[in-house]
This record gives C-alpha cells, sequence and structure tokens, in this order.
C-alpha cells in the first residue's frame, strides 16, 4: 500500500474542518449565497409589491418576518437584498484584491521607483479609515451603489499590494522562480505562471475576511444614505427606513438586523478559522 | 527625539500636499463649471462670476492650485453653498460635540478591551476568554449604525430611560458614545490579548518563573508592560477610525458634528463644505498617526534610532 501524499491543500483543509465553528460559518454563507442566487423561486413575495392593506404588519403565518411601511413582505426583501448586499460585498473585495494584486506583484517584482511609488500610495491610502475614504469617493462620484462598489474597492486594494508584494519578495527569491530566469522565461510568465499562484493563498484568506468588512461598509454607506437608493431591498437601506418607526414597528430593525450581523459574523469567523490553518501552515 | 520629531513632521507634510491636490483637483474634475459646483445650485450668474475671481479660475491650473492651497492655509474655506455661512463656522460649531463623542467613546474603549484583554490572555482557553472572545467577534461584527438602532429600541423605548438622540446634557452621550466605542472595545480585546500571549510565551518570562518570581510580578511587570508596547500604536489608529465611525453614529442619534455636516453636504452637493471637512479629517488622522508614533518612540528607543 502507498502512504497517503499530503499536499498543502490538503494539510490546510484537514487543519480547517477540525474547528467547527468556522465551518459551521461557511455552511450559513452557503445558504445565504444559495437563497440570494434562488430569490425568484423561494421568496414568497414580489419584493417590491406593495400591500396596503397590510402595512407594517407584525410577523405572522402569511408574512413570516412582517411587511413595512408599503406593505411590502420583509422575509422576501431580504432574501432579494441578499443579492445586493453580497455581490457588492464579493465584487467589491474582487476588484480591489485584482487591483492590489497587479500592483503588489508589479511593485514586489521589479522593485525601485515603482515599489516606492506603490508603497507610498498605499500608505496614503491606510492611513485613512474605510468608511472616510469610501465617503470622499462618493462625494466625487455621488451617491449610489455601484459607486459603492468603486469606493470599498479603492480602501480593499492597498491591503492586497501589500500582502501580495510581501510575498513576492519572498518567491522571487525561491530556487524555483531563479531557475526559471535563469533559462530564459520571459518576465511576465514570470510573474504570471511562477510567482501569482504561489500568492492566491494567502489572498483567498483575506478575501474572505474583507468581504464581512465590505458588505458592513457597504450597508453604513446606503444607512447614511449615500448607497442603494430606494426601492432597493438593499439590508443597510431597509434599516435606515425602519428608524423613522422605531417602537411603531420594531420587526422592522430585528429581521434586516439579524441578517446583516449574522452574515458579517459568519465572514468574520469564516475568515478567522481560514487564517488560522493558513498560518499554521506557513508556521510549519 | 527632538529630531526623530522634526522628521516625522516634515514626513507628514508630502501627504498633507498630496491630499489637499486630491480635494482641489476633484472640483475640477466633475463635469461642470467649477464655480457653478462651489457657488451652489441657486447662485445667480453674478455670484458665480465672483466665484470665478475668487477662486482664480482664470489662472492656470498650477496657479489655481496655489491659490487655493494658501486660502487653505489662512483658514479661508469659503462659504457653505447650502447655508452661505462661512465654512469655517459651520465646521467650529460642530467640531467639540464630534471631539466630546470620540474622547467619551475612546476612553471606556480603552479601558474595557484592556480588562478584557487581558484577562483572555492570562486566562487562555478558560470560559472567561471563550465568552469575551465571543463578545469580541460579534461587536467587530455588529455595523455601529444597527447596535444603535437597538440600544434606542431597548434604553429610549421600552425602558424610557435615555433621550433617542440630540445633544447636552450626559444622558445623550450614554447611547452614542457606547455605540461607537464598541468595535474599539472589540478590536483593541484581540489585540491584547493575542499581544500578551505573545509576550508570555517569550524566553524572558519562562526565565522568569523558573528563577521563582512571583506569580504576579511575572503577569504584571514582565509580560503585561511588554505586551501593551504595540497596544499604543493599536490604540491611536482606533482612535482615527473612531472619528470616521463617528460619522455612521451622529446620523443614528441626531448628533450635531462633523460626521453629520459631513453627510448632509455630500447629499446636498455641497462642495466648499465637503473640502474643508475631507481637509480637516485628513489632518486629524496625520496628527493622530503622528502623535502615536511619537509616543511609541518614546516607550521603544529602537524605533526612534532606526
Amino acid at each position: 500500500m502507498s502512504t497517503q501524499v499530503r499536499t498543502p491543500l490538503g494539510e490546510f483543509w484537514r487543519r480547517f474542518k477540525r474547528k467547527r465553528l468556522p465551518l459551521a460559518a461557511g455552511v450559513v454563507l452557503a445558504v445565504m449565497v444559495l437563497a440570494a442566487l434562488l430569490a425568484p423561486w423561494i421568496a414568497p413575495f414580489d419584493p417590491a409589491a406593495p400591500d396596503y392593506d397590510n402595512v407594517l404588519a407584525g410577523p405572522s403565518w402569511l408574512h413570516w418576518a412582517g411587511t413595512d411601511v408599503f406593505g411590502r413582505d420583509i422575509l422576501s426583501r431580504i432574501i432579494w437584498g441578499g443579492r445586493v448586499s453580497l455581490s457588492v460585498g464579493f465584487i467589491s473585495v474582487f476588484l480591489g484584491g485584482f487591483a492590489g494584486v497587479v500592483l503588489g506583484i508589479v511593485s514586489g517584482f521589479f522593485g525601485g521607483w515603482a515599489d516606492t511609488a506603490v508603497m507610498r500610495l498605499c500608505d496614503v491610502l491606510l492611513a485613512f479609515p474605510g468608511i472616510l475614504l469610501a465617503i470622499a469617493v462618493v462625494a466625487v462620484l455621488g451617491p449610489g451603489i455601484d459607486n459603492v462598489i468603486y469606493a470599498i474597492a479603492v480602501f480593499s486594494m492597498p491591503v492586497f499590494a501589500r500582502l501580495v508584494r510581501g510575498s513576492t519578495l519572498g518567491l522571487k527569491q525561491t530556487v524555483y522562480v531563479q531557475a526559471a530566469r535563469s533559462i530564459g522565461v520571459s518576465r511576465y510568465k514570470l510573474m504570471l505562471v511562477h510567482i501569482l499562484p504561489g500568492t492566491l493563498p494567502v489572498v483567498i484568506v483575506y478575501i474572505s475576511l474583507r468581504v464581512g468588512t465590505s458588505i458592513l461598509t457597504a450597508a453604513s454607506l446606503s444607512f447614511i444614505g449615500l448607497g442603494a437608493q430606494p426601492p432597493s431591498p438593499e439590508w443597510g437601506a431597509m434599516l435606515s427606513d425602519a428608524r423613522s418607526y422605531l417602537g411603531v414597528a420594531d420587526h422592522l430593525i430585528w429581521f434586516p438586523g439579524a441578517t446583516i450581523l449574522l452574515t458579517v459574523l459568519a465572514f468574520n469567523v469564516l475568515g478567522d478559522g481560514l487564517r488560522d490553518a493558513l498560518d499554521q501552515k506557513l508556521r510549519t | 527625539m527632538l529630531a526623530f520629531i522634526i522628521r516625522r513632521l516634515i514626513g507628514a507634510v508630502p501627504v498633507l500636499v498630496a491630499v489637499s491636490i486630491f480635494v482641489f483637483a476633484f472640483v475640477h474634475l466633475l463635469p461642470g463649471d467649477p464655480a457653478r459646483l462651489v457657488a451652489g445650485p441657486e447662485a445667480s450668474a453674478a455670484d458665480v462670476a465672483a466665484m470665478r475671481t475668487e477662486m482664480g479660475l482664470d489662472g492656470s491650473l498650477v496657479s489655481q492650485y496655489l491659490h487655493y492651497a494658501g486660502q487653505t492655509l489662512r483658514g479661508e474655506l469659503g462659504r457653505s453653498s447650502k447655508t452661505r455661512q462661512p465654512v469655517a463656522s459651520e465646521i467650529g460649531v460642530r467640531f467639540m460635540p464630534t471631539l466630546w463623542l470620540t474622547v467619551t467613546a475612546m476612553v471606556w474603549a480603552v479601558a474595557l478591551g484592556l480588562v478584557m484583554g487581558v484577562v483572555s490572555g492570562v486566562r487562555r482557553g478558560q470560559w472567561v476568554d471563550r465568552l469575551s472572545m465571543v463578545l469580541a467577534i460579534s461587536g467587530i461584527s455588529t455595523p455601529g449604525f444597527l447596535l444603535g438602532l437597538l440600544l434606542i429600541q431597548m434604553f429610549s423605548v421600552w425602558l424610557g430611560w435615555l433621550p433617542t438622540g440630540g445633544y447636552g446634557t450626559w444622558q445623550h452621550f450614554v447611547l452614542p458614545s457606547f455605540t461607537l466605542g464598541t468595535a474599539v472595545a472589540a478590536v483593541l480585546a484581540r489585540f491584547v490579548r493575542s499581544s500578551y500571549i505573545e509576550v508570555a510565551g517569550e524566553d524572558y518570562v519562562r526565565t522568569a518563573r523558573a528563577k521563582g518570581v512571583p506569580e504576579q510580578t511575572v503577569v504584571w511587570t514582565h509580560t503585561l508592560r511588554n505586551a501593551l508596547i504595540p497596544v499604543i500604536t493599536a490604540t491611536g489608529l482606533q482612535f482615527g477610525f473612531l472619528l470616521g465611525g463617528a460619522i455612521v453614529v451622529e446620523t443614528v442619534f441626531a448628533w450635531p458634528g462633523l460626521g453629520r455636516l459631513l453627510i448632509d453636504s455630500v447629499s446636498y452637493r455641497d462642495y466648499p463644505v465637503i473640502q474643508a471637512e475631507i481637509m480637516l479629517f485628513s489632518t486629524e488622522f496625520l496628527l493622530i498617526n503622528l502623535i502615536v508614533d511619537l509616543l511609541y518612540a518614546a516607550v521603544n528607543p529602537e524605533i526612534r534610532l532606526k
């Protein structure tokens, strides 16, 4: 019998699945993504259809999470809103991550003035809290969910650029990259084929860590009126509507609020778990 | 130390210049006449013409920028296109409420974060540690606006103990500063814990224990003192982030501060106020970062000499 070979990925997975909490968080997120994808089929009502006979109604068998001021079904709005909130979270982090990976590899690989310029830019961007940077970008581009995506991408970028620059510096010195270089592999191929794959594990872990933050920031911007505009069922925007009915219709806060909290918490727990599993791998 | 301070002060200048170029540029990057944008939608043609002269728009871009930078340095920030009041006085009125909000939030957040972090670190793996880490990650994951709404629901609507918003007495401070400080307390608790655990694994701590130093001295003198050095930086950075978080919290609690002013001016496209606020916030962050660096250098000579 041959002994089983332990690949780095297998090792990583083995360590990750031992922790129950991050695994549970992953399952919660999978269910949420699935619900958002299947929204047209599983949402019990049209999220935009008003029902003026059932305004601000509390939870009932018909409307599990109650209705809002227009009589719209809140559960359906939360399910449809997942499409907005989750995709804003993912798209903005992927955009920022992509830009950060490109800048990070280039600055780590070439060094010199390009490196200095990129790192100074990152220093400046990181010196400001994300939400302020996002508000500044929205101030320039105007309110709206698309601009929120760009805004979040801008403040996610430096995190990835620094991370990838660091691993590029390390990978540049590895034997296989040196070997590839010595047989005359072009610089672009070196970066793309030999260095990029090595940086990806860390990037993936940080994506999962950042998506929660991004959803939170997007929801905050929508809450203060700079993000998703009505009638979009974005979760932060739903809470912004709920603010006017405090004490009159509490369910307007409980359900969207619990959804945001659960989502962000799940991303943070999952990200922590992934990072711990990866860190151990780096240490050994 | 003086040389270090001077070096850091000079280092902050290019960043401020970069920010001011961004702030200057963004009015020019927007489609439309910058003078019209700054003067506001209700300004008359004569007002716009006057604004054009005031902004020095007839000169080259470089001279326009120098003109803008000179005015900003003299504190001439123009007039709000919404209220027609000088921007400097608009901001001046709102400065103290925001400052007090962030300071009160910071005080309790640092106190709680330190206690939670140290207790977790010392009692690593025990129920106290688990509980405070669950609280911490929940605190990090709760958006400020959600926490604010929940607190209003509980303490204002149900119990009727505290006002739902506004500014004035100490009761007005309780909910907003608790809301604002929560995330910071949570981040600090996690940071202090991991810093403590890291230091507790150092050789000199083991040596101290081995040679029979009382456990209390090991915890307080050997471990805690060293573990808290990086906490200074983390705390300072969090202070900057509080100013950002204040924007959301001020909206929830109708707090008459800088954050609300910024949101209102973005919605209204009140460019003179937006420009001034971004400039002010940036300066504050740089200043805080600078103070943090100096404090850090004061406790850690290694940094100073690099």
